[in-house]
């Protein structure tokens, strides 16, 4: 499978929720349809809420990527402004 | 408008969350409320609830006209003021509260009547205009000059236990005078004792103002234009009255007699 480079990658781990969405949303929005956003975080239950509400806001969740103990990975696609 | 991340601090991002969660806002609708500026007539019962919720949300400018100094019986209603503030001027007081809650919103007061002289000079710099006055003549004179100007304007009113309010978009919508062609004859209009308000009213029509005036700065949902909404506070009733665009109204319609503003005095009692 070919691999998916990022456009934009934002590092939010030390970010609890709400933040967690508010700092991904307000970096997809200051991108252009198409583009891939990469965040890495370290609150769990974000690994969930964020490619859900990410979702619900029309984006698109290519992958959701637990990388070490505390970490996670999450791909977005920039669908809809 | 193109956004960056960086047209907010930290704090600012923590400040408006809330309203970047929304769909409807985001970042984008949060630097669009950033950029608006309003201007607000009245810093009494219905201004107070509107200059607060609208400092909150983070509106670039208001500049709230009012020439009145804070008095004792205005407390039970007009929230920004208090006991250790009667007697200092009603813009000075309320500027104060509002600089404390935000102070990322530019509060300009201005100590002034507002007069057909005046009033198109001021309005000119605004992107909306908010009427919180508690007059007719005010009420008509705001009215014909935002027609005149353009200008959107939302209009509230209040008495005993009844609000009214409706969003005024010229070019587009109704105006005021397509609803109450004229001012009332000075037997209808009720006199001091009879002009009680139970002070959450204002509370709730001024709140429901500013959100108007939100989603006019955001351009999303529907505003009531052609629409005058009535509440009912006694029966806890909401109530929306078709308020058709008069194509011979005076001042908005095809062939307007009101060019320019006249006088808009009146013999009512003003207490």
């Amino acid at each position: 499978m070919e691999e998916i480079i990022a456009d934009k990658r934002i590092d939010i781990r030390g970010l609890k929720c709400p933040y967690t969405f508010v700092r991904s949303k307000l970096a997809i929005e200051s991108m252009t349809s198409g583009e891939v956003l990469e965040i890495t975080m370290d609150y769990p239950e974000a690994a969930v809420s964020i490619p859900k509400s990410m979702q619900d806001h029309g984006q698109r969740v290519l992958s959701v990527d637990k990388i070490n103990g505390t970490d996670w990975v999450i791909l977005i696609r920039k669908e809809r402004d | 408008m193109a956004f960056t991340e960086d047209q907010f601090t930290d704090d600012q991002i923590i400040r408006y969350s809330r309203h970047i969660i929304l769909p409807e806002v985001g970042g984008k609708g949060q630097t669009k409320i950033a950029a608006a500026k309003v201007f607000l007539i009245g810093a009494g019962g219905l201004g107070c609830p509107i200059s607060y919720y609208l400092t909150a949300a983070g509106v670039g400018e208001i500049a709230i006209v009012d020439d009145d100094v804070v008095d004792l019986s205005n407390l039970q209603r007009q929230i920004l003021h208090s006991t250790k503030t009667i007697g200092m001027q009603k813009v000075d007081s309320a500027k104060a509260v509002l600089n404390a809650l935000n102070p990322d919103v530019e509060i300009v007061a201005i100590k002034e009547r507002l007069t057909p002289d005046n009033i198109l000079g001021y309005i000119k710099d605004y992107d909306i205009v908010i009427d919180g006055s508690d007059n007719f003549p005010t009420r008509y004179l705001v009215n014909d000059a935002c027609v005149l100007a353009g200008k959107p304007l939302s209009s509230g009113a209040v008495l005993r236990f009844e609000g009214q309010v409706t969003t005024i978009v010229p070019g587009q919508g109704h105006c005021y005078r397509c609803l109450f062609e004229e001012m009332p004859p000075e037997g209808l209009v009720p006199s001091c004792q009879e002009g009680g308000v139970l002070g959450v009213l204002p509370g709730i029509i001024g709140t429901l103002q500013a959100m108007e005036v939100l989603k006019l700065i955001l351009g999303k949902g529907d505003v009531l234009m052609n629409t005058l909404l009535i509440y009912d506070a006694l029966k806890t009733n909401f109530r929306k009255v078709k308020v058709p665009k008069n194509p011979e109204c005076q001042v908005c319609g095809t062939h307007p007699t009101i060019t320019k503003l006249g006088s808009y005095e009146a013999n009512y009692c003003r207490a």
